[in-house]
């Protein structure tokens, strides 16, 4: 089942095309990557999937029913869409508890004035938090976090929504061995449960590791797609990506 | 004595409008010079039922709010049109609007004439028009505004208003409607503005329009500033130093041809120093 398609999804920047009629369909409980040259769309594509920009035409498809063509920041949490950043998005001057505290409280106005985090809100947080190895901190300000903790927490605070479908943009970049061991398995773990996540990365030997399918974008469009182990041996491929 | 009251007066006012606008600045993020706007909305409404309609004080009080709240909607709504530099120009441009209204609305505001006669509240026989009276007033009034601060900024509500400001995209796609929590919290902080400019106009009795200027939002930004973003205390903390501080600088001896100036330029001088060595402000959480 496609949990999510776009369809000549465009969207342009002063006329130049950063997504050029792109149509792809995700698959629902899967890893998917999304590779490419810097520059190809990858993150576009993420931000317009997340509702942060505006679509210029075509269509996103989510379960294979809902059609949308024009998508608000925070309409996305009702789809089951979370995300992360690839520039880390904190909030800094917050604590890195009350960083996961603040997306899983009341939505509603009103209900939010009148909550009291109760110990369901605590419990998922320290369990995120845990997972990442940052429980320790959750006092301190996120904006003192290494850049790595930032990252971990970014992916915390995604984790914490208890989403369907997971974007992660660049997860892994610049971080220790020890924190990529510990996003690759919550990626891994993320599958298990029948999520679905949308990785982008640069790093090959991680796609090739984690990835069920993967599409290879080129200045906007879509230039190939497939089992990693496949697409990853094709020429062309490997020039887009490498070079001559 | 009663030179100390009419000071803890002031001061009970000044907080109530510096941890209100703090709401708004500290809290949100959102840079607004205009809250000298809904303060004078609120004194006029007060003074213009107090003097030509008979109500009492207190039905003229709710009468300010509802009027500001109606009002704050409209602005808010405006508002949520910009961010930054421009959100903070739009305010300053709402002020002097309503500062043009207090001016030339003669028939209601009487102009720069100003509204004289305004009578002091009365309640369960308790007359205010005793200064020591209405100073356990004023500070009721600032307790209420305080706690219920204090209530919203520790909140679910709350924590969402403070991430707004740290990132309104990041917060905004966790599935918040960052729009509404910024227009709530904007009318929530004008009516408390409300209710110190029903204190304010009952307490000296007579408003024009030059209490209600640019220059005094200024003067309330200066005191959270100074206080501190992001802390309430500080909003207290900055209202007592700026209320203050003229008051202190009489007792220095400047020559008596150039004390009002000197005064004045003192004052500045401490305000940049402040702000040179203590951006975040006394007590501060956050910088602008």
């Amino acid at each position: 089942m496609k949990i999510i398609e776009t369809k000549n999804l465009v969207k342009r920047f002063n006329g130049v095309y950063a997504i050029d009629r792109l149509s792809i369909g995700i698959e629902k409980g899967q890893i998917t990557g999304i590779i490419g040259p810097n520059g190809s769309g990858k993150t576009t594509l993420i931000n317009l999937l997340s509702g942060v920009l505006k679509i210029d035409s075509g269509e996103i498809v989510v379960d294979e029913t809902e059609k949308i063509t024009r998508i608000l920041p925070h309409q996305v949490f009702f789809y089951g869409i979370t995300r992360t950043f690839q520039n880390v998005r904190l909030f800094e001057q917050m604590t890195v508890l009350d960083n996961i505290l603040v997306v899983i409280t009341e939505r509603n106005i009103f209900s939010s004035l009148f909550e009291k985090h109760i110990e369901y809100h605590h419990k998922i947080a320290e369990e995120v938090l845990q997972k990442v190895g940052l429980w320790k901190k959750k006092n301190q300000l996120a904006a003192n976090l290494s850049y790595g903790q930032r990252k971990l927490l970014e992916i915390a605070r995604a984790l914490a929504m208890k989403a369907e479908v997971y974007l992660f943009d660049e997860p892994f970049a610049g971080l220790f061995p020890e924190m990529r061991k510990i996003v690759s398995i919550i990626v891994q773990e993320l599958k298990q449960k029948n999520k679905t996540v949308i990785l982008i990365e640069h790093d090959i030997g991680l796609i090739r590791e984690l990835c069920d399918y993967i599409f290879v974008m080129n200045e906007g469009r879509l230039l190939a797609e497939g089992k990693p182990e496949s697409v990853l041996e094709r020429k062309e491929i490997i020039e887009a990506y490498f070079g001559n | 004595m009663e030179y100390l009251i009419h000071l803890a007066i002031l001061f009970a006012i000044y907080a109530t409008l510096g941890v209100s606008l703090n709401l708004v600045v500290g809290y949100t993020g959102l840079l607004s010079v205009t809250h000298a706007a809904f303060y004078g909305i609120g004194a006029y409404t007060t003074a213009i039922f107090l003097t030509k309609s008979g109500v009492g004080f207190f039905s003229s009080l709710v009468s300010g709010i509802v009027i500001v709240v109606v009002i704050s909607f409209f602005v808010g709504v405006v508002l949520s049109k910009f961010k930054g530099d421009y959100y903070a120009l739009v305010t300053f441009g709402f002020n002097a609007i309503i500062f043009a209204v207090f001016l030339n609305w003669q028939n209601l505001t009487n102009g720069s004439l100003g509204v004289p006669g305004i009578s002091r509240p009365e309640l369960f026989g308790i007359n205010f028009a005793n200064n020591f009276n209405f100073l356990i007033l004023a500070l009721i009034f600032f307790v209420l505004v305080y706690f219920a601060s204090r209530f919203i900024v520790n909140s679910s509500f709350g924590r969402v208003l403070k991430a707004i400001r740290e990132d309104e995209t990041a917060i905004a796609v966790f599935g918040y409607k960052t729009l509404s929590f910024k227009l709530v919290v904007f009318i929530i902080s004008a009516a408390m503005a409300a209710v110190a400019g029903s204190l304010f106009a009952s307490y000296i009795t007579f408003i024009d329009p030059s209490s209600f200027q640019l220059t005094e939002s200024m003067f309330i930004l200066a005191i959270i500033i100074l206080g501190g973003l992001g802390n309430l205390r500080g909003s207290i903390l900055g209202a007592l130093f700026l209320i203050l501080l003229p008051e202190i600088l009489r007792f220095v001896g400047f020559s008596s041809d150039i004390d009002a100036q000197m005064r004045q330029v003192v004052y500045g001088i401490i305000l940049i120093l402040l702000m040179l060595y203590r951006p975040q402000g006394l007590i501060g959480e956050y910088k602008l």
